[in-house]
């Protein structure tokens, strides 16, 4: 009796997964292995080829200086935003973690960049940034902290910058919530007992917040690469690549390769070598996290 | 006394601290009001910081010329779709991956969160050239079903870990009522559920309405463009509107603040809901 009803129990269970696999294979894995099979291939819309090259399309990629521009770009912006938007994001959580009047209003506020589309931020900052009339420029000089305004994103050296800047603000909060919900799980009696025993701010925090946060600083540090890693429309609208491909990143380089120049056989390889970075990182975390978890037991 | 003179002097740098960063997230986009409010001269000078005769010439431009609202319109239908589609197909998958007893589970859910982390830009020539074959190009399903995709993951994270919060007790006590499973699950299941329900609809539309890469790739003309791509597109060749920008970028965000000011706890959960317990 009960066998049949868990026969039954696991066949519905099938059934109510099924429409939620279908869309998924169908718009995801299907297209993805189709990527992988167009970067096989020299495929052009405009000339209207489509035949096999194997690897050819990868040994392009490797002599490619563009490919290795945005590559370099990619990881660089990678890199930067997501340790600056550890650090700060790790201090915002400390600092809204504590108990005070008007908490809830704060935490609001800082859920403003997270909510603000993406291309909103970029115009936004853009405008911000702008060389004449752009407000960085007359605050960074009323503070005597630049001597002549800057084309800040004109400048090869500034813009990618200027772009890191864009990133943290739209994103800390995001690492700050959930590093805050983090911080709530530790248990209050550790603190209390070390406050017993004698242990200053630092101690406390180096020796009980920080271990105890660690694996979840690292989910959010993994989600946060690879969601910097695949960065698009940030750039896209705010520098659209340039000056001089400065900004440059994969996604903008592939997106270009694939849609201004529709070669979809060299772009699909830009795509393919994206994904295959994306599944790099990710397994290092894991193990990391995993790690962790072997760790605490 | 040296210790309360301690206290004080913590107190006002934590005040201090907390201005900042209040400051720091909510100024670029007070700048972004203010600039809209700015009648086209006072645009290029700086100072004056604020508008000396506050206009909403801007807002008035916005609309002309282009009717911007039917962006607005095309964000909304698509937004509102892809969050009832994937509350629908998503909330009966995390009910059997979170409460039935069937093999694979873990496989299945593994399967589609690895979802999240596919670059969109690997998908998107591809799914161009589906799209295209199927003549769905710039129409509504063109984003509806890529988004619904790309949303499952996080629809289905959440939406599991409150299937499998609600006591089990209470779905055998209505199957011994004469409850079938589909019954206990739409009588006992989905009200129960509501919150978690709700906390994924607007996360999911959120995500929705901001998307960019497919508005791009996949709409054509103002037929069916979101809002992204309506304002990634104001500027005309080498003229930056800067006012209209500002105006339309105060338009469509501002929905989305008064949803953060009102369901901040809810957004907080749902954000961290995966992290924490994972």
């Amino acid at each position: 009796m009960n066998r049949r009803i868990s026969i039954a129990e696991s066949k519905l269970g099938y059934l109510l997964v099924i429409p939620s696999l279908v869309v998924v294979i169908a718009m995801a894995f299907y297209p993805t292995a189709t990527s992988f099979w167009m970067s096989l291939r020299k495929m052009s819309l405009i000339f209207r080829t489509n035949e096999f090259i194997g690897f050819s399309n990868f040994v392009q990629m490797a002599h490619d200086p563009e490919f290795w521009n945005a590559l370099g770009n990619t990881f660089y912006f990678t890199f930067t935003s997501v340790a600056l938007e550890t650090i700060i994001g790790l201090g915002m959580a400390l600092v809204i973690n504590e108990s005070f009047k008007g908490r809830g209003i704060v935490r609001a506020s800082v859920l403003v960049p997270w909510a603000i589309p993406t291309v909103v931020t970029s115009t936004m900052w853009s405008w911000i940034f702008n060389s004449d009339y752009g407000l960085f420029n007359f605050i960074l000089k009323r503070l005597h902290l630049i001597g002549d305004y800057q084309n800040w994103l004109g400048d090869v050296r500034l813009a990618i910058n200027c772009a890191i800047l864009a990133d943290v603000w739209k994103t800390t909060p995001f690492i700050a919530l959930i590093l805050l919900a983090g911080l709530q799980t530790i248990p209050y009696e550790l603190y209390e007992a070390a406050l017993i025993d004698g242990a200053g701010g630092w101690r406390r925090f180096r020796f009980i917040t920080l271990p105890l946060l660690l694996p979840i600083m690292l989910v959010a540090v993994l989600l946060r690469t690879l969601d910097a890693f695949r960065v698009f429309a940030l750039i896209f609208v705010l520098t659209g690549g340039g000056p001089a491909s400065s900004t440059e990143v994969l996604s903008t380089y592939a997106y270009k390769v694939l849609f201004s120049t529709s070669n979809f056989g060299y772009g699909s390889a830009l795509a393919v070598s994206m994904f295959i970075c994306v599944l790099i990182i990710s397994f290092f975390f894991l193990l990391a996290l995993s790690r962790q978890i072997k760790v605490r037991g | 006394m040296k210790r309360h003179y301690k206290k004080v002097i913590q107190k006002v740098l934590f005040y201090l601290v907390t201005g900042i960063i209040v400051v720091w997230c909510v100024s670029p986009f007070l700048w972004q009001i203010i600039t809209s409010l700015k009648p086209g001269r006072e645009l290029t000078t700086l100072p004056p910081i604020l508008p000396t005769e506050p206009t909403v010439e801007n807002y008035v431009r916005v609309f002309t010329g282009r009717p911007f609202e039917r962006y607005i319109i095309n964000s909304l239908i698509v937004a509102t779709c892809t969050t009832s589609f994937c509350l629908f197909v998503g909330s009966f998958a995390a009910y059997a991956l979170g409460r039935l007893k069937m093999k694979g589970k873990t496989i299945i859910l593994f399967l589609i969160l690895t979802v999240s982390m596919f670059p969109g830009i690997a998908i998107v020539s591809p799914l161009f050239l589906i799209l295209s074959k199927l003549k769905w190009i710039n129409t509504y399903p063109a984003l509806i079903f890529p988004y619904t995709t790309f949303a499952m993951p996080l629809t289905l994270w959440i939406l599991t870990s409150y299937f499998r919060e609600i006591p089990i007790e209470l779905e055998e006590a209505a199957k011994i009522d004469g409850c079938s499973p589909l019954g206990a699950f739409m009588r006992i299941i989905v009200p129960l559920a509501a919150p978690g329900m709700f906390t994924t609809a607007i996360l999911v539309f959120i995500f929705a309405w901001n998307e960019f890469l497919f508005a791009l790739t996949f709409t054509r003309s103002i037929k069916c463009q979101t809002i992204p791509v309506g304002i990634a597109m104001l500027p005309v060749m080498y003229h930056v509107p800067w006012g209209s920008i500002a105006a339309a970028s105060v338009i469509v965000t501002i929905p989305l603040i008064i949803l953060v000011f009102v369901f901040q706890r809810r957004i907080i959960q749902g954000l961290t809901a995966g992290a924490v317990k994972g």
